[in-house]
């Protein structure tokens, strides 16, 4: 990524979030999409186990996109996000989830054991900024690392999808995690494909050892992985400028086209077009 | 703001403020909305409320409603229990009013049921 077109270069994160921004993250169905994914990996990274609600972090929950896989998957949770008007956003779309307005940098205000698991999508490079003349990057960083980790249940996982600008970058946020008292490190799914290379920071609070989950398309299955990967490209490039299929508004189109063709639709709700819910 | 993310909020990263719990509603807008049960998540989560804090938040904005305020021992089992304590967790959401440290009184406004918990320069904390 060019270092002029970072958004963490264009202003404060409360800032550069504005309605516009915020828009996109109902509009574009291709970002929409990319953030899904990358949040259906991140929940697998989580390793929660199987069929029990669980109770989690999402940070920089945003719009709620994020959110919305866990409340798929059966899952109750909490949002925090510095922009209010990513969480305006996130109300109008009657997300399942709870939210809080608040700065990572300062800390998550938790009691101690609070979550079975944390994910963040996009959001943690933020944290590498200095926004403000007061702001000091590892301090910020430190602090937030050290209040999750007490926020978090032992044995538990806090997985960072996110975009660092260096790798300096990325070692000081796994010192200060590691300072912090976590453990895990990082994960890289497809290492060797510059578009879809992507990074999952994943930390470990306490609890008996762990091991690194492996990135995909990295071990011997690699062939695998590419083709299954390439894959999933043809059909987002297929899929271009149409709703992404599945999708809500994918469903509202559909239903719309067989309303006017004079047929029996049901009526729409906020559940039109939701993953059913594996039942509990 | 759900009661249970009132169960599990603190105001402790205030400079100076050691336990930051349970902060104080004062509630000028307060909606029921229905949520699907799901006794499972209701049980676990019970383990981790703290259920006196629980019970007074509930009372303060008038909601306790017959949530009995000693938690059953045998509450895993019990659905009636359960189906209360999830109404009171899940289903009363403050929408508009206030949030008061109760160290400081310090006010953390809640707008749209949205809590803001965004601090000043001077008030972070090492
Ligand atoms: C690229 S968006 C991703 C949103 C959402 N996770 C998703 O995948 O759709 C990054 C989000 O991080 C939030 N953010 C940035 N800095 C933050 C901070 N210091 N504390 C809390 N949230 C922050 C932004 O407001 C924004 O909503």
């Amino acid at each position: 990524m060019a270092s002029g077109k970072r958004p963490e270069h264009k202003g404060p994160p409360e800032l550069f979030y504005n309605d516009e921004e915020a828009r996109k993250y109902t509009s574009n169905s291709r970002m929409i999409e990319i953030q899904q994914q990358m949040s259906e990996r991140a929940i697998e990274l989580l390793a929660l186990p199987e069929d029990q609600p669980c109770f989690i972090l999402d940070i920089g929950c945003g719009s709620g996109l994020s959110g919305e896989c866990l409340s798929d998957q059966g899952h109750m949770w909490l949002g925090i996000d510095i922009s209010q008007h990513m969480l305006d956003v996130a109300v109008e779309r009657e997300i399942e989830g709870d939210l809080l307005m608040g700065d990572m940098g300062w800390g998550m205000p938790f009691r101690p054991g609070t979550f079975d698991g944390v994910i963040s999508i996009s959001a943690l490079q933020w944290l590498c900024n200095a926004d403000k003349k007061f702001h000091s990057p590892p301090k910020r960083m430190y602090k937030f690392f050290s209040t999750l980790y007490a926020s978090m249940s032992r044995g538990t996982r806090a997985v960072f999808q996110l975009y660092p600008e260096n790798s300096e970058q990325l070692e000081l946020l796994t010192m200060q995690a590691m300072k912090a008292g976590f453990t895990g490190g990082l994960v890289v799914d497809f290492p060797n494909s510059t578009k879809s290379k992507k990074m999952f920071l994943c930390l470990f609070a306490g609890g008996p050892s762990q091991v690194l989950p492996k990135g995909l398309g990295t071990s011997s299955n690699e062939m695998v992985n590419k083709i299954a990967y390439s894959g999933t490209r043809d059909r987002i490039k297929e899929r271009r400028g149409k709703h992404p299929k599945k999708s809500r508004d994918w469903v509202m189109e559909k239903k719309e086209r067989a309303r006017h063709q004079g047929k029996k639709v049901g009526p729409d709700s906020k559940y039109t077009g939701r993953k059913r819910k594996v039942t509990f | 703001m759900k009661l249970l993310t009132h169960n599990m909020l603190t105001s402790n990263i205030i400079k100076g403020v050691t336990k930051g719990f349970p902060l104080q509603i004062a509630a000028t807008d307060i909606k029921v909305t229905e949520v699907d049960f799901n006794p499972d998540f209701i049980s676990r989560m019970i383990s981790k409320v703290e259920w006196p804090a629980l019970c007074e938040a509930a009372e303060s904005i008038g909601h306790l409603g017959d949530l009995p305020k000693e938690l059953d021992p045998d509450y895993e089992k019990n659905e009636e229990f359960l189906k209360k304590a999830h109404h009171v967790l899940l289903e009363v959401e403050i929408k508009e009013g206030e949030l008061i440290c109760p160290e400081t009184g310090r006010k953390f406004p809640v707008t749209n049921g949205i809590p803001n918990m965004l601090l000043n320069e001077d008030e972070v904390g090492k």
